[in-house]
C-alpha cells in the first residue's frame, strides 16, 4: 500500500454544527498502511474523527483529502467502497447471510460469497443461515466480510471489538492484522491500550479533540508526556 | 325554522328526539358511575354546533348559482388547515408544514383530477367540497403516522441505514426498507377496513343517502367511488409525504441528518 493512500486533515473543526465542535483545528495526516490505531480518552474525538474519513459526517470547518483528493470531490458513494468502515455494534439486515452480503454487491456470486466468509474466518455454511442467529463475534466477522466485497483500500474500525467477549475480541483482532498484513489498510478506534499494543503499526493519540501524538508504538512509549503514555499502556 | 318535511328531513323536533339517545348514554355514565357525562354532553353539543356552522357556511358554496372560485377557496382553506394539524402532530419532521401542503394539495388535484376529469362527478360547489373533504380528511391519519413512523425510523435504525450507506448505498437504497416499512404501516389499515367494508359495517355515506331516501343501488355506486377515492388518496398523499421526509432526512452527500442537523420551518 503507497503512502498516497493517507488521509490529510487540515484545519479541521468537527462535531456537532450548533454549539462546540468536538474536533478544533486538526491538522493531521493519518497513516493508511498496517494498523492505524486511533487512541485515547472517552470523549477524545475518536470515533468523529474516523467518520470523516469515508464522509459519514463531513467537518464543519477545514478539509479532507485522500489521494490527494478532497473528499468532497469524491461521489460518497464511490468513497465509501474504497474507504469501508465496521462498527462497534454491527449492523445486520434482515434475511440470512448471503442476504446481508447482498447488500453490498446485489449479485455477488455464492462461490464468491463462501469464498469472502471463510477469509473473515466462517464457515461458508453460514451463508443459508439467519443473519441474527449469528454470535457478536461471527456478526462483526461477517460485517467485515460484507465491508470487503466492495475491494476497499481501507477499512475503518469503530472499536469493533468493544461489544464482544474475550475469545470473539481476539477472532476480530487477528482478523485486522490479517487484512493489513495483506494489503487494506486498517484505521482501527480502540480505547484498549492491549488491543492497541497488539496491533498498531502507527498510533494517533486524541485528547479534548486535539491530536497529542502520532507515532510508533516505540517512539509513544517514549514520551515526555504522561497521558501519551498512558494512553498506549506504556510499561 | 320548520323545514317542509319530505322523505330524508327527520326535522327539527326529530333531531331534538335523536337526543334522547343521547340522554341514555349519559343515562348509563350516571348509572355506573363512570364520570363522562358532561363530557358526552360536550361532545353532543360540539358535533351540533360545528355541523350546523359548516351546514350554514356550505350553503354559500353547494348552490350551482354559487361561484366556483367560493369551493377553491374552501378547498384551500382545508389543505392549510390538514398541513397545519400534521405539523402539529409530526413536530419533529423537518419541513412538516412544507411537505404535508404539498402531499394534501398533491393528492386532491390527482383524486380531484381523476374524479372530475373521467366525469364520474359534476364539477359543481355541490360535488368539489364534499369530495375534496374526503380526500383530505381521510389522509391526514395516515400522513401522520408515515411520518412518525419515518422519524422513529431514521432515529432507532441509525446503526443500520449508516451500515448501508458505509457500504456505499445511496441514501435512497439505504433508507428504501424502512420507507417501504412506514408506508405499509400507513396503508395496510386502510385496505382492511376497505375489505371488510359491507360485511363488518355500513359505511357513512352509504347510510347517509339510504336514509336520505336515494336508491340503495344508487347509494352503493357513490360508496365505491368514495372509498376508491379514500384509498387513492392515502395512497398518494402518504407516498408524497414520505418522499419528501426520505429527502430531508438525508444531504446531497448521502449522509443521515442528526436531529440537530434538521432545518425545521
Amino acid at each position: 500500500m503507497s503512502s498516497d493512500d493517507a488521509f490529510e486533515l487540515i484545519g479541521v473543526d468537527a462535531g456537532p454544527v450548533s454549539g462546540q465542535p468536538i474536533l478544533r483545528s486538526i491538522d493531521l495526516v493519518v497513516p493508511a498502511n498496517g494498523v492505524t490505531v486511533l487512541a485515547g480518552p472517552s470523549g477524545a474525538g475518536k470515533s468523529t474523527l474516523l467518520r470523516l474519513l469515508n464522509r459519514l459526517d463531513d467537518p464543519v470547518a477545514g478539509e479532507v483529502r485522500w489521494r490527494k483528493r478532497a473528499l468532497t470531490e469524491w461521489s460518497p458513494t464511490d468513497l465509501r467502497r474504497q474507504v469501508a468502515m465496521v462498527f462497534q455494534r454491527a449492523p445486520i439486515f434482515p434475511g440470512t447471510v448471503l442476504d446481508n452480503l447482498r447488500v453490498a454487491v446485489a449479485d455477488v456470486a455464492v462461490d464468491r460469497a463462501g469464498h469472502v466468509l471463510e477469509h473473515v474466518g466462517l464457515n461458508a455454511e453460514l451463508l443459508d443461515q439467519a443473519a441474527d442467529s449469528l454470535s457478536g463475534g461471527e456478526a462483526q466477522r461477517m460485517c467485515v466480510a460484507r465491508a470487503l466485497l466492495t475491494d476497499p483500500a481501507v477499512l475503518l474500525a469503530d472499536e469493533p471489538t468493544a461489544a464482544l467477549d474475550r475469545a470473539a475480541r481476539t477472532t476480530v483482532e487477528d482478523l485486522g492484522r490479517m487484512l493489513a498484513d495483506t494489503g487494506v489498510a486498517v484505521i482501527w478506534v480502540s480505547h484498549d491500550t492491549d488491543q492497541l499494543r497488539r496491533l498498531a503499526d502507527h498510533v494517533i493519540v486524541l485528547a479534548d479533540g486535539a491530536v497529542r501524538a502520532v507515532g510508533h508504538l516505540a517512539e509513544l512509549d517514549a514520551s515526555d508526556d504522561l497521558l501519551v503514555r498512558q494512553s498506549v499502556g506504556a510499561p | 325554522m320548520m323545514l317542509a318535511v319530505e322523505q330524508g328531513d327527520i326535522g327539527v323536533v326529530g333531531l331534538a328526539a335523536s337526543g334522547i339517545l343521547v340522554a341514555v348514554a349519559v343515562g348509563i355514565s350516571l348509572w355506573r358511575q363512570l364520570g363522562l357525562e358532561r363530557s358526552l354532553l360536550w361532545a353532543a353539543l360540539r358535533a351540533l354546533v360545528q355541523l350546523l356552522a359548516v351546514g350554514w357556511v356550505l350553503q354559500f358554496v353547494v348552490d350551482p348559482d354559487d361561484p366556483l372560485i367560493l369551493s377553491v377557496l374552501w378547498i384551500l382553506a382545508m389543505v392549510s388547515f390538514a398541513a397545519y394539524t400534521t405539523s402539529r402532530r409530526a413536530a419533529d419532521v423537518p419541513k412538516v408544514l412544507r411537505l404535508s401542503l404539498l402531499a394534501y394539495a398533491a393528492s386532491a388535484v390527482v383524486v380531484l383530477g381523476v374524479l372530475f376529469g373521467f366525469g364520474i362527478y359534476d364539477l359543481e360547489g355541490r360535488t368539489l367540497v364534499p369530495l375534496a373533504g374526503m380526500v383530505i380528511g381521510n389522509s391526514l391519519a395516515s400522513t401522520v403516522l408515515v411520518s412518525r413512523q419515518l422519524l422513529i425510523a431514521a432515529t432507532e435504525q441509525r446503526g443500520v441505514i449508516e451500515g448501508r450507506l458505509a457500504l456505499g448505498l445511496s441514501a435512497t437504497e439505504a433508507f428504501r426498507p424502512h420507507l417501504r416499512q412506514a408506508l405499509r404501516t400507513a396503508l395496510v389499515p386502510q385496505i382492511e377496513s376497505t375489505k371488510a367494508v359491507g360485511i363488518v359495517f355500513l359505511p357513512g355515506a352509504m347510510v347517509g343517502l339510504i336514509l336520505a331516501g336515494v336508491d340503495p343501488a344508487d347509494a352503493v355506486r357513490v360508496q365505491v367511488s368514495v372509498m376508491y377515492l379514500v384509498l387513492g388518496s392515502v395512497a398518494t398523499t402518504t407516498a408524497v409525504m414520505s418522499l419528501g421526509i426520505s429527502r430531508e432526512l438525508f444531504t446531497p452527500a448521502q449522509q443521515l441528518r442528526r436531529p440537530t442537523q434538521r432545518t425545521d420551518d
